[in-house]
């Protein structure tokens, strides 16, 4: 079958099957297990509201358990075994993050990781409150910020690309086509550097490209923030005598620093999962690894998929202190 | 701000300049490679792309028609043609016939060439070759030229990468196969979670507030966790690679921000219309199609974009659930990076699918920005 | 004949918040009922109850003898307006007062005939294509009632309806509403409000709830003539009835008080036993009732801090007889800025000045 066929096919037995299953299952329940009829339809009533809610969330409960809540226990498991050939597996205890733990790989992907941790929220949102402040200060600057939020659609794939195209080498004697080098010669530059085999300063041209698109992330959180900020407050400041800049640090991010650190925390999940650009721009080469390149490597080069669980568990194991803070706002939230 | 008295206007003007720059400087990349999708490969390789706007100033390496497109004419047998082909809007300068040499001569001048061949080379290309004995050499003769070209711009990379059927490489197929995931990965799991959002949001039942918990937890979850076991369970269930797992797997990676989103805006919509619809004697079933989805188009819309920029622009899932051996299946993000392994230097075919692979994201962008904001905004800001 | 029947009924939320207790009330067929109390008294919750919008913890509801506890909202024959009005956004005004219809599955000429009828009573004919957001405020309340109206229910709740409204439009379309019960007068109304003006000026009788229970029912006359209790005479009535502590000086068919601190004697037209004599007890006097006087029968004589000319009335504040009593207020009739820093001795009718011992009236003993 054509996949594009395939496709419109999976759509209306999808779509059709999660609205049967909606619609029938409720007239089921309606109808047949507790019909609202008879010297019972009282009681049948309300046993029915007891069961509806759970009909609703079926699909959904099974999706998350199978695909989200079901994997974070079986890569535990198997990063505590090894696959024997044949199929089984046997329990090694700790004995894949020891070997993890004594490869240097994985110490190198642990060191820049903390760095692009660092490095990428920090940058960002400095960037994307720096961008929210001025454009909320000129008539332009809603397309300002349109074009600033614009790398959010662009994949992680693409933006490999085009900045590959701005760190692009050229030999010496040829016109630069990329970008940096171009401005490196200019700026009296012997000879053009191979950015990204530069052992190094490479990381840092990596995380430029995060940086790059998560900056209109924060911008566009960061604006809403500093608009929902009361006007009387910043106008009270002003009548005191505060300078701008005393008015931006002293009234103003004081009072977005909640969400200051919700964007802070959502952009260090990003980077813990961070792996297209990577994969895409050096592939870990030149001391540029990644904890979750590390992982596909072990997972799909090297075929260890007792370290890769390893690893996997690392990375679950740095999102869990947001993980927990976020579910225990949630919980505060609702009472 | 601008009401207020006293305003001083050179920080006003620092604002803009640092504003345009910032602005400038996230641009700058995109642009590039949009540019430089539109030039040929020479040009790309010559010049950088920002001087793609003004005529460039280019040393080319030409050859004239070789032994087989002489003619014989009086005295002598001579070669006619236009080095470019045929006349266009480059204009030659100088122009020389050994590498040392590069400009020896000037345009319309006449070179002397050994075996008393004689050359000249007009301003436009056009050339003469005469000489007394039989022309012999199959390739003809090098001449090198610097030219002035006029900006110029070419539809052929998109032609060759979208619509060559020769191009084994091309992203024709990849766009079809992108399209093919990402749209049932779209519209599934909005479906799933619009149920489940309601539950949660609206319906009353012991642990409810502990899944709406968990939604939270699973929110933040690594992708990289669900690899391996899913593609055993994938395996062991039959699905192997293929479209059906990538639309499972994106579903399920889905579900918690869908619900999420669509929860959070569901709580917001008023008490007061979903009771009074009770009153008026809608079911549950009736309340939710015909009162809440209706009204939650927004929050709908919003997470349908994010979904649609994720599964479009997903690269691991793809690699992992999806691309088996026969790469029947690829996507326009794993062909990317095909080409960027085997193809890294030919930047016309890369600048040009790369672009063909983000200007679909970029147009729903643009177009539906304002629901992308307000998804982010809801999924984020408490 | 529809009549609602609340028997021992209680609420309690989440195991152990008890927001209503012991609620007994009969309502009759016809009735325009309205619960006033201050916010949080769980007025709008025993509505809730009514409407099957709430669970009953404990006790009865039944309409015209059928148990309703369990029934589904939409099957207890009742209609329901809401304080922000709930109209469905993305429908028409049509479709708004067609969709209960729909539900029940009625013949499409039955739902039509229904809805102009209506619509024509309530002015509505030229906006029903409309959505709710091109109405204005009065015209989306008038869409809400029309709404219930067009399900020709047994029974209508009304929750706060008029609060969203501004002064002007809040009278008109208290009348309206006045107009309407009277042109429907087989249909039972229960009606919710903080106002008392509306609960004054609508109710055939008045439920006042306080302390989780029902403080007195009666008719609108009967709640400011003869209040049960303290709490009844001080929220109906604005200002606020009058205080002062005092004793029984002679009982008998008038009884004769003494006010505290210093201030005088009074008669009030309420019946006392002998072995009451000496008690301790609440003289309530409403500001309207206060007339100066010159006689030896009266209440107290003070200085007036405060005179607040309202053109019709004046309302005059008496200086407190001890720090921590509650200001004494005087409404005279017409201006009187001059009454300011002066001494007044003040008195009222016999028949207006009430008496409470522990906060119940002498009048039911």
């Amino acid at each position: 079958m054509h996949p594009a066929l395939q496709a419109i096919v999976t759509i209306i037995i999808g779509v059709g099957g999660c609205v049967g299953y909606f619609y029938f299952s409720n007239q089921f329940l309606d109808k047949v297990l507790f019909p609202a009829r008879g010297p019972n339809a009282g009681r049948n009533i309300t046993r029915a509201n007891m069961i509806r809610p759970w009909l609703f969330l079926m699909p959904a409960l099974l999706a998350l358990g199978v695909y989200l809540a079901y994997p974070v226990v079986e890569t535990l498991r198997l990063s505590l075994t090894e696959r024997l050939p044949g199929g089984e597996s046997q329990y090694v205890g700790l004995a894949n993050y020891q070997q993890m733990f004594a490869e240097p790989k994985f110490w190198e992907a642990m060191r820049n990781n903390m760095m692009w941790l660092l490095v990428v929220p920090a940058l960002s949102t400095v960037f994307g409150l720096l961008a929210a402040q001025l454009s909320d200060r000129v008539r332009w600057g809603n397309l300002a910020k349109s074009l600033i939020f614009m790398p959010m659609a662009i994949s992680f794939v693409g933006a490999a690309v085009i900045w590959k195209l701005v760190y692009d080498a050229r030999p010496v004697g040829q016109d630069q086509i990329g970008v940096l080098n171009a401005l490196y010669m200019f700026f009296g530059g012997t000879e053009p550097k191979n950015w990204l085999t530069m052992i190094g300063p490479n990381n840092y041209l990596l995380m430029i490209v995060l940086v790059w698109i998560q900056t209109g992330f924060a911008m566009v959180i960061l604006s809403a923030a500093l608009r929902g900020i009361p006007e009387e407050t910043v106008e009270a400041a002003i009548v005191d005598g505060a300078n701008p800049f005393q008015v931006f640090f002293k009234i103003k991010v004081p009072q977005i620093m909640g969400t200051i650190v919700v964007v802070w925390t959502t952009i260090t999940i990003v980077v813990l999962k961070v792996f297209d650009i990577v994969f895409a721009m050096t592939n870990g080469q030149w001391e540029t690894q990644v904890l979750a390149n590390y992982m596909y490597d072990k997972l799909f080069r090297a075929n260890d998929w007792g370290v890769g669980s390893a690893s996997a568990m690392i990375i679950m194991l740095l999102v869990s202190p947001i993980l927990v803070w976020n579910v225990y706002n949630a919980r505060k939230e609702m009472k | 701000m601008s009401n207020i008295a006293g305003t001083k206007s050179s920080l006003t003007w620092a604002v803009h300049l640092s504003l345009a720059a910032l602005v400038l400087l996230w641009l700058f990349p995109t642009v590039g490679l949009l540019v430089s999708s539109f030039r040929t490969s020479d040009q790309i390789a010559s010049t950088g792309w920002w001087k793609a706007m003004v005529p460039s100033e280019q040393n080319l390496t030409l050859r004239t028609g070789g032994a087989e497109d002489q003619v014989q004419k009086e005295g002598g047998f001579v070669i006619e043609g236009n080095l470019f082909g045929e006349p266009g809007d480059a204009v030659i300068s100088v122009w020389g016939t050994s590498s040392r040499a590069i400009s020896d001569y000037q345009a319309g001048e006449t070179a002397e060439l050994k075996d008393d061949a004689t050359l000249t080379v007009q301003s436009n290309g056009d050339y003469q070759m005469q000489s007394p004995e039989e022309f012999t050499g199959k390739r003809g003769q090098r001449i090198f030229v610097t030219a002035r070209t006029p900006p110029e711009f070419t539809l052929r990379n998109y032609k060759y990468v979208l619509f060559d059927p020769s191009n084994r490489e091309g992203m024709a197929k990849a766009f079809f196969n992108t399209l093919t995931v990402t749209i049932p990965a779209t519209i599934i799991p909005i479906l799933v979670a619009a149920f489940a959002a309601y539950a949660l949001a609206w319906m009353d039942f012991p642990g409810r507030a502990l899944l709406i918990a968990a939604v939270v937890g699973l929110l933040v979850v690594p992708l990289q966790l669900a690899l391996i076991p899913l593609l055993k369970l994938h395996n062991e269930i039959g699905i192997g690679k293929g479209y059906l797992g990538a639309w499972l797997a994106h579903t399920g990676f889905g579900l918690p921000l869908a619900i999420y989103l669509l929860r959070n805006y569901m709580v917001g919509l008023p008490r007061d219309i979903i009771e009074n619809a009770k009153v008026d004697g809608a079911t549950d079933f009736q309340i939710f199609t015909k009162i809440i989805l209706p009204l939650s188009f927004p929050a709908l819309a919003s997470f349908a974009i994010f979904q649609f920029l994720w599964t479009w622009n997903d690269l691991l899932v793809a690699l992992v659930f999806l691309i088996d051996s026969t790469g029947d299946t690829t996507v326009m993000t794993k062909q990317i990076v095909e080409l960027l392994g085997t193809r890294g230097g030919n930047w016309e075919i890369l600048a040009t699918s790369a672009f063909v692979s983000i200007a679909v994201p970029l147009g729903v962008f643009f177009a539906m920005q304002k629901y992308l904001v307000r998804g982010l905004l809801a999924g984020s800001v408490k | 004949m529809t009549n609602l029947k609340l028997t021992n009924v209680e609420k309690t939320y989440a195991g152990n918040i008890n927001v209503l207790n012991d609620i007994n009330l009969d309502i009759k067929t016809g009735e325009l009922i309205v619960f006033v109390g201050p916010s949080g008294c769980g007025k709008s919750t025993l509505l809730r109850m009514i409407a099957g919008l709430e669970t009953i913890t404990s006790g009865d509801f039944t309409i015209d003898g059928v148990r309703m506890n369990d029934m589904p909202p939409a099957q207890r024959g009742i209609a329901m307006v809401f304080q922000s009005y709930a109209l469905y956004p993305h429908m028409t005004v049509r479709d708004n007062m067609s969709f209960a219809l729909k539900l029940a599955k009625k013949p499409q000429a039955e739902i039509d005939a229904a809805i102009d009828r209506v619509a024509a009573t309530l002015q509505l004919t030229d906006y029903l294509d409309r959505l709710p957001k091109a109405l204005s405020g009065g015209q989306r309340q008038r869409v809400a009632i029309g709404r219930s109206i067009v399900r020709d229910p047994k029974v209508y709740l009304f929750d706060e309806p008029l609060s969203n409204l501004d002064a002007a439009l809040r009278v008109a379309t208290r009348i309206e509403i006045a107009q309407l019960k009277e042109s429907m007068p087989d249909s039972t109304m229960v009606y919710v409000t903080h106002d008392q003006v509306e609960a004054m000026t609508l109710a055939s009788r008045i439920v006042v709830l306080a302390n989780k229970g029902i403080a007195q029912v009666g008719t609108p006359l009967d709640l400011y003539e003869r209040p049960e209790n303290e709490f009844v005479a001080q929220f109906i009535g604005s200002p606020a009835m009058n205080l002062l502590s005092g004793t029984v000086e002679q009982t008998g068919e008038v009884t004769q008080v003494r006010v505290d601190h210093g201030g005088g004697s009074i008669s009030a037209n309420i019946p006392t036993r002998a072995d009451m004599q000496g008690m301790s007890v609440n003289i309530g006097i409403r500001p309207e009732d206060m007339e100066p006087t010159t006689s030896d029968n009266y209440a107290f004589e003070n200085v007036v801090e405060i005179a607040e000319a309202l053109g019709e009335v004046t309302q005059v504040y008496f200086k407190r007889q001890t720090a921590n009593a509650n200001p004494v207020i005087a409404k005279l009739q017409g201006i009187h800025r001059e009454v300011r820093g002066q001494t007044m001795r003040m008195t009222a009718e016999p028949g207006k000045v009430h008496l409470f011992a522990d906060g119940q009236s002498l009048l039911y003993r």
